[in-house]
């Protein structure tokens, strides 16, 4: 019966060949690692982001006079409205936590590198919608922090020569910050952006399973097959990688309901307590924080504080900040090194990829403070060594001395 | 039979390309509404006429506060005493003769108004744009030790003299802005039109 109405379906679908090219039979190397379970929880995550974001939309109000409201019903009144707002608050932070990981993951491993250009450039673009619908779904409470980080982040805007005023105003669609650029804001956060990241998603796990994954020794899996045409040193997804995912989203999951339950705020990162206030266009709060995961970006802004070239400090903050998130594309072409895994790279590989981790987490400790004469100069010196990361790769990742890779992955 | 199809290279490439661009023609086209429709509505042009102010009540040294398209505009009616004094501090100023076009032409002057003794300042930071608190005091206070009086930004620190001309080495690269506007009579501000420019 079964077998008969798969052959019906697949008479007309190629169901079961897709079933078993992008889950049941893909090969997975065998030596992946802790690491390579972010990508699956990063899906787990869009999901529950998608039906929490859902449900809130039910309730929310996009308006400049009933957002705050709004949210407040959901708190207070809506059944259950405050866990579904908590699971998409921390979800949006988990999501952050999570593609930093990834990315990170495929900077250690070289997973960037041919044939997997397309691959990273792919995940660069969720990250950068990621950014985008962080930035958009932030505005819609419509407190005192969603209005004021608005005001900041899109005044970056107008500093752009000559007509960045103009575009400014294009982009608010009015002379403020209003609750017509709310409305739009939130036509993106719903609809566009979170099409967009599907859309892109879907490609970047076709395009993966099209190149194959990578695998900490960075060695390639393809070389060896056995008499089936299956790569030696890979199991299939089903059951095997199946069982120990599942494991890892039961555990991901403790962490993610635990914030969700008991610690809705995260110490105020998840959830900022100046967004308690309803928005004032009149009066700043004291204090203007970006959420944790933008941080190290708004360090960088910060700390430009001089004119160059006749460009005015506000832009080349901007511009430095822009491409702090973008560097990210151009890693596949920056690296040269013959190698994919830092376990084979040499000791400036490891020394520059070290100093990178220890950059980002300074600018984003520096980027949550008040800023003082000595933090500005700490951020300038750590936004040169971040971007070193990147800008001398291509001399010391081609110069220096690599170990031997082996021909088949190493089990330890 | 098969029809004969006709090679005719020439013809197709002078199609195709005639396709194309009609269809560019087309979506440039479609594509006006879109763009069109980001700019500010008729209602929110409509919101940002000019805001009116009474200001004969304004005593030397205080401010008030009008809102013009939702941002604050500080009016300051000047004592005679700080008026005198605001070079004092001229060698602190990032751009002390107002270069930097933020002002209408004609409040490019010493006192970046057009009426001297009252400052029409948009209180909007040149930095990120917090509204920067007015301290009229002069000498000692929390962030600067010979201040002359004027607004800092508790955002980031910047600060700007009475005139609203920044500082040099803070944040903020320009002077606030100064709106357009003009004195319909003695004691009637009007925030948003330059009226005669005399």
């Amino acid at each position: 019966m079964v077998t008969r109405l798969m052959n019906w379906f697949d008479d007309r679908l190629p169901l079961t060949a897709t079933i078993e090219r992008h889950l049941t039979k893909y090969p997975a190397p065998i030596n992946m690692n802790i690491w390579y379970l972010a990508g699956v929880l990063l899906v787990v995550v869009l999901v529950i982001q998608l039906a929490s974001g859902i449900w809130l939309l039910m309730n929310y109000e996009a308006t400049a006079e009933g957002a705050f409201a709004s949210i407040q019903y959901i708190m207070r009144d809506v059944q259950y409205g405050y866990i579904i707002r908590y699971m998409h608050t921390t979800g949006a932070s988990a999501f952050f936590a999570l593609i930093y990981l990834h990315m990170f993951r495929g900077m250690m491993y070289g997973s960037y590198q041919k044939p997997r250009e397309l691959l990273w450039v792919l995940g660069w673009i969720t990250y950068v919608l990621l950014c985008a619908l962080g930035f958009t779904g932030y505005v819609l409470p419509w407190g005192q922090m969603s209005f004021w980080a608005a005001q900041v982040i899109l005044s970056l805007v107008g500093s752009i020569p000559f007509f960045g005023e103009e575009l400014l105003t294009w982009i608010r669609g009015d002379y403020l910050i209003s609750g017509i650029t709310l409305n739009r804001l939130f036509a993106f956060h719903v609809v566009l952006l979170p099409l967009a990241l599907i859309a892109v998603v879907f490609v970047h796990i076709l395009a993966l399973h099209e190149v194959g994954s990578n695998n900490p020794d960075g060695v390639d899996v393809k070389k060896f097959k056995d008499d089936d045409g299956v790569p030696l040193d890979t199991k299939p997804f089903f059951p095997y990688d199946v069982m120990h995912d599942l494991y890892a989203i039961g555990v991901f999951l403790i962490f993610f309901v635990t914030i969700m339950f008991f610690y809705p705020d995260g110490g105020g990162y998840v959830i900022e307590y100046v967004n308690y206030e309803a928005a004032d266009n009149l009066k700043t709060p004291e204090h203007i924080v970006p959420s944790w995961y933008y941080t190290p970006f708004y360090a960088m802004l910060r700390a430009i504080t001089f004119p160059l070239f006749g460009l005015s400090a506000k832009f080349l903050g901007f511009v430095v900040m822009a491409a702090g998130i973008a560097i990210f594309v151009a890693l596949p072409w920056l690296d040269r090194s013959p190698v994919k895994s830092i376990k084979y790279k040499g000791i400036y590989s490891k020394f520059f990829l070290t100093l990178f981790v220890i950059s980002f987490f300074v600018l984003g400790y520096l980027g949550s403070v008040t800023s003082t004469p000595e933090r500005t100069l700490a951020a300038q010196i750590f936004t040169v060594t971040y971007f070193a990361y990147f800008l001398l790769m291509p001399f010391y990742s081609k110069y220096e001395k690599c170990k031997p890779v082996p021909d088949r992955v190493q089990l330890s | 039979m098969q029809p004969k199809s006709p090679p005719n290279p020439g013809r197709r490439k002078f199609l195709i390309g005639a396709t194309s661009a009609v269809g560019a023609v087309g979506i440039a086209g479609a594509a006006v509404p879109f763009i069109s429709a980001f700019n500010p509505s008729a209602a929110a042009e409509a919101a940002g006429a000019p805001a009116v102010a009474d200001i004969s009540k304004l005593a030397p040294g205080e401010m008030i506060i009008v809102e013009w398209r939702g941002t604050p505009i500080y009016v300051v009616r000047h004592s005679e005493e700080s008026l005198n004094e605001i070079d004092k501090n001229l060698d602190r100023l990032a751009d002390p003769d107002s270069d930097t076009e933020v002002q209408p032409i004609y409040a490019k002057n010493k006192y970046r108004s057009r009426k001297p003794g009252i400052s029409v300042l948009s209180a909007v930071c040149t930095h990120l744009g917090c509204a920067p608190k007015y301290y009229p005091q002069l000498g000692v206070v929390d962030f600067d030790s010979e201040w002359q009086g004027g607004f800092f930004c508790p955002c980031h620190g910047s600060k700007f003299d009475l005139a609203g001309r920044v500082y040099a080495g803070v944040p903020a690269p320009d002077n606030l802005a100064v709106p357009p506007h003009y004195f319909k009579s003695d004691d009637i501000l009007v925030i948003g039109e330059d009226g005669d420019i005399a």
